[in-house]
């Protein structure tokens, strides 16, 4: 593992970034890391660009943030997120999970700026790094009972791919202890169908 | 699902910095809590609240900070131990308290805990409170880590106690709001009664008392300057006898130690890392200046260590210490963006000034892909701007404000506040507010426009004012308005919650911290009792708002519009209304609407389905207020109410 292995979960405020990075988090102190978290907030619940930067050691606490370029992962709930991140925290080896699924801002609504067309932003992300990973995570989500789930599907993703030391049975446990009976279920099936789907997903 | 609560001393868990410092305060035995919600500290009380049944502690939300202060001075005068936390310009508010209760003195361990905000990330000022430490000669401790967060609370109260003084806790954005590894130690579970005696007296005096219990204050800071000087929580690491020492406090200490790694100075250079900053531990800094030819200071915001140590350096010429070399803010080795002492602190701007003062390369990104992605983002990009939420109450408000503006045709002026209504001198919130200030200034501002006829400015004026923010700060303002004549429309925004910050309870909400029933002075009795002319509209109610809005706009004197409707975030709605396009009556571009819908109300869940070339709903965001519905001059948005 790098030493601190440091990942950058971005996507847009509502997506659940918050609970996402909690889970990994929890699962990597359950499997005994110093784990140090760094989020923003205040733009999460308006609508705003948000970022968790999850950095793992195993011999001593870190700062919460990634200095530039030095994000080993980018698990991307939304594609033009995932790109920006990129550009600021990336590197050529650094590995993309993305889901493609596009949140309009609300300056594109507006007809102030314009959204790039997805392919196009899949093959800017492809000429950059090494080894970019697309999820259809919303839809896997649908399939667990709530689209809402994406940023569970896409936490198993990234601990399904191996590219962490996180056992899977440390967020499945975090997953139970933090869901209420009625979400449960639903919320480890999502995890789940992440970790089995990204086995199967092969870089662009 | 955290594990703030948890007694199980030893454990390892993660927490959140805001969590870490309630946990200090549980393993402190802290008896009763009290502040205002404000980023980032809002989770701190937030943390103690969801704590105090199992704990059986008193914790309030106060209507303000300086009552917040107050209160919880009262319980440290009994013997209790307290703790108030607000955001930094909350320090502001209760400063008064906290420039006498430093000379009267305290009994109970008492911390004030501020929550600084490097790169004002939800805050209007990049205020350093340190400087209220130096300000009113108390201790002042800067955890660097979540787990000093923790211990540090813990000590403070021990000295506070013990020297019968007020201490402050400096958190910043990235100790609060950021989570870590942290080994929990036990909770202290010591009953205590409050107790005050007939002989008790609790007061800063005046005259020569004043004089006298200021020499005492400066006595116990004399005497927490001997404990700083062999705290656990300074220490220094690296070259010994270095040339180059790196001083640092809060958050500095990681970013330091990381950019010395990436930079392979770890037998190069020292780093004094200090915990408690004021006083300064001159015997312990000194030791360090004794052998360094050049210091480098590292801290969030203003040069606070670098002013004091640099005197420390004055005084130490004379014992033949020095000459040594400062780099820092005044030299402008560490800067952000906007020069020196100004943005947050990251591993980046520490590597930056390392460079600079070492003359030294690196390169953080490939060059090569750098460039590449620069030119991505600046091209390819686009901008992603806050705005409210979809079904957002305030929309609707700031949409009639801006249509009774029109309709008024005087260029009338609007005073913003603070809260999610800040967002009103946005695009989101049609740009209609002009001034945005700190709690308050939007009714206390407007005082001022109201009365500014003589010198030839006669515009209408609208001060704008959450519910949490009008029992606040505004009540003094609106009866010196109504005092003074001046001519202003008040418009309470009421959601019925504290929104911006975690949807905390005020004194209109009929709760209190801890969920409990509460009694509730309602805004418009309040009003009435004041004087002055008051009316209430439901926010999405929007002909009869823009009506009443006209009519008190023409109104002389001051008068209040309270414009309501719960926060749909706080209060969801059980069962949402289903909005949808009818394609048919959509007439798209062609329609002289020129897309209303999405490039000017601006609602995430108003589309724009492309293919069609008509609008569209994004039913997943859509909270169905129905508001676009009303306003679509083609009536295309139907509203399906939920059955």
């Amino acid at each position: 593992m790098e030493e601190p292995l440091n990942i950058i979960i971005t996507g847009v405020g509502g997506q659940g970034n918050v609970i996402a990075s909690q889970i990994l988090g929890s699962a990597a102190v359950e499997d005994g890391f110093y784990v140090s978290i760094g989020e923003t907030y205040g733009a999460a619940q308006r609508g705003g660009a948000v970022m968790s930067h999850v950095r793992l050691s195993k011999q001593n606490q870190y700062g919460s943030l990634i200095p530039q370029g030095r994000a080993h992962i980018i698990l991307g709930f939304e594609p033009i997120e995932c790109l920006r991140t990129l550009g600021s925290f990336g590197n050529k080896e650094t590995k993309v999970i993305v889901n493609p699924r596009p949140i309009y801002p609300i300056d594109v609504l507006a007809g102030m700026a314009k959204y790039p067309a997805l392919d196009d932003i899949l093959r800017v992300m492809k000429d950059l790094v090494s080894s970019v990973q697309v999820v259809e995570a919303t839809e896997l989500a649908k399939e667990a009972g709530d689209p809402i789930m994406q940023n569970i599907v896409m936490v198993g993703c990234l601990v399904g791919s191996g590219f962490t030391p996180v056992r899977i049975e440390a967020p499945q446990k975090v997953i139970k202890m933090i869901f209420a009976k009625k979400r449960r279920e639903a919320n480890l099936k999502a995890f789940e169908l992440g970790v089995k789907v990204i086995r199967k997903i092969k870089p662009l | 699902m955290s594990h703030v609560g948890v007694d199980e001393p030893g454990r390892k868990v993660l927490l959140m910095g805001n969590e870490a410092i309630a946990r200090g305060a549980l393993e402190a035995g802290v008896h009763f809590c009290s502040g205002y919600p404000g980023n980032p500290a809002s989770e701190i009380l937030d943390t103690l609240a969801g704590l105090a049944r199992k704990f059986d502690l008193y914790v309030e939300w106060s209507v303000n900070e300086i009552v917040a202060l107050e209160v919880a001075g009262a319980a440290s005068f009994t013997g209790l131990r307290a703790l108030t936390a607000m955001k930094n310009l909350g320090a502001d508010v209760c400063a008064d308290f906290l420039m006498t209760v430093n000379l009267s003195g305290t009994r109970g361990g008492f911390i004030l805990v501020t929550g600084d905000d490097p790169s004002a990330h939800s805050t209007t000022t990049e205020l350093d409170t340190r400087n209220y430490a130096r300000f009113a000669d108390i201790p002042l401790f800067e955890p660097a880590t979540i787990q000093e967060a923790k211990d540090m609370t813990k000590w403070a109260f021990d000295l506070s106690e013990e020297l019968g003084v007020i201490c402050l806790l400096r958190s910043t954005t990235r100790l609060s709001h950021s989570r870590g590894t942290v080994a929990l130690g036990p909770i202290k579970r010591e009953k205590r009664s409050a107790s005050f005696s007939p002989d008790d007296t609790w007061t800063s005096g005046s005259s020569r008392i004043t004089s006298m219990f200021h020499g005492i204050l400066h006595d116990k800071l004399r005497k927490a300057q001997e404990k700083f000087e062999n705290s656990g929580f300074n220490w220094y690491l690296g070259k010994e006898n270095a040339d180059f020492v790196i001083v640092t406090s809060g958050t500095g200490w990681l970013y330091c130690s990381e950019a010395v790694k990436l930079l392979g100075l770890e037998n190069d250079v020292g780093i004094l890392k200090l915990g408690t900053t004021w006083p300064l531990p001159e015997k312990l800094v000194s030791t360090h200046l004794k052998h360094a030819k050049e210091v480098l200071f590292v801290e969030e915001t203003d040069p606070f260590l670098e002013h004091n140590v640099k005197m420390l350096a004055a005084e130490l010429a004379v014992e033949g210490v020095g000459p040594i070399r400062f780099y820092g803010k005044k030299s402008n080795h560490v800067r952000g963006e906007f020069g020196a002492g100004t943005g947050e602190l990251n591993v980046d701007v520490v590597v930056n000034s390392l460079m600079e003062a070492k003359k030294l390369s690196y390169v953080p990104i490939e060059k090569k892909y750098s460039e590449e992605a620069q030119k991505l983002l600046s091209s390819y990009v686009p901008a992603r701007s806050m705005s409210f939420c979809a079904g957002c109450p305030h929309r609707a408000s700031l949409w009639a404000i801006k249509k009774a503006l029109k309709l008024d045709g005087r260029e009338g002026i609007v005073t913003g506040d603070i809260g999610c209504y800040s967002l009103g001198m946005l695009p989101t919130g049609f740009s209609v507010a002009k001034t945005l200030h700190c709690m308050g200034a939007g009714i206390g501002t407007a005082n001022g426009f109201g009365n500014l006829k003589r010198f030839g400015l006669d515009k209408p004026v609208i001060a704008l004012a959450g519910d949490s923010t009008f029992y606040h700060a505004c009540i003094p303002a609106l009866i010196n308005a109504h005092w003074n004549k001046a001519n202003l429309l008040l418009v309470v925004l009421d959601n019925n919650t504290t929104a911006m910050t975690g949807h905390q309870p005020h004194p209109g909400s009929g709760s209190n911290a801890l969920g409990f029933i509460s009694p509730k002075s309602p805004i418009e009795d309040i009003c009435r009792s004041i004087g002055v002319a008051v009316t209430v509209c439901d926010s999405f109610d929007l002909d009869n708002s823009v009506k009443k809005l006209s009519e008190m706009l023409q109104a002389e004197g001051t008068k209040v519009i309270i414009l309501r409707h719960e926060c749909p975030l706080a209060f969801p709605r059980k069962k949402k209304a289903r909005v949808y396009v009818d394609t048919d009556k959509c007439i798209g571009e062609g329609c002289g609407c020129v897309r209303f819908c999405t490039r000017v109300f601006g609602c995430p869940g108003n589309i724009w389905d492309y293919e069609k070339g008509k609008a569209k709903i994004d039913e997943a965001i859509c909270n169905g207020c129905g508001l676009c519905a009303k306003l679509c001059p083609a009536e295309a948005i139907i509203v399906e109410e939920g059955a």
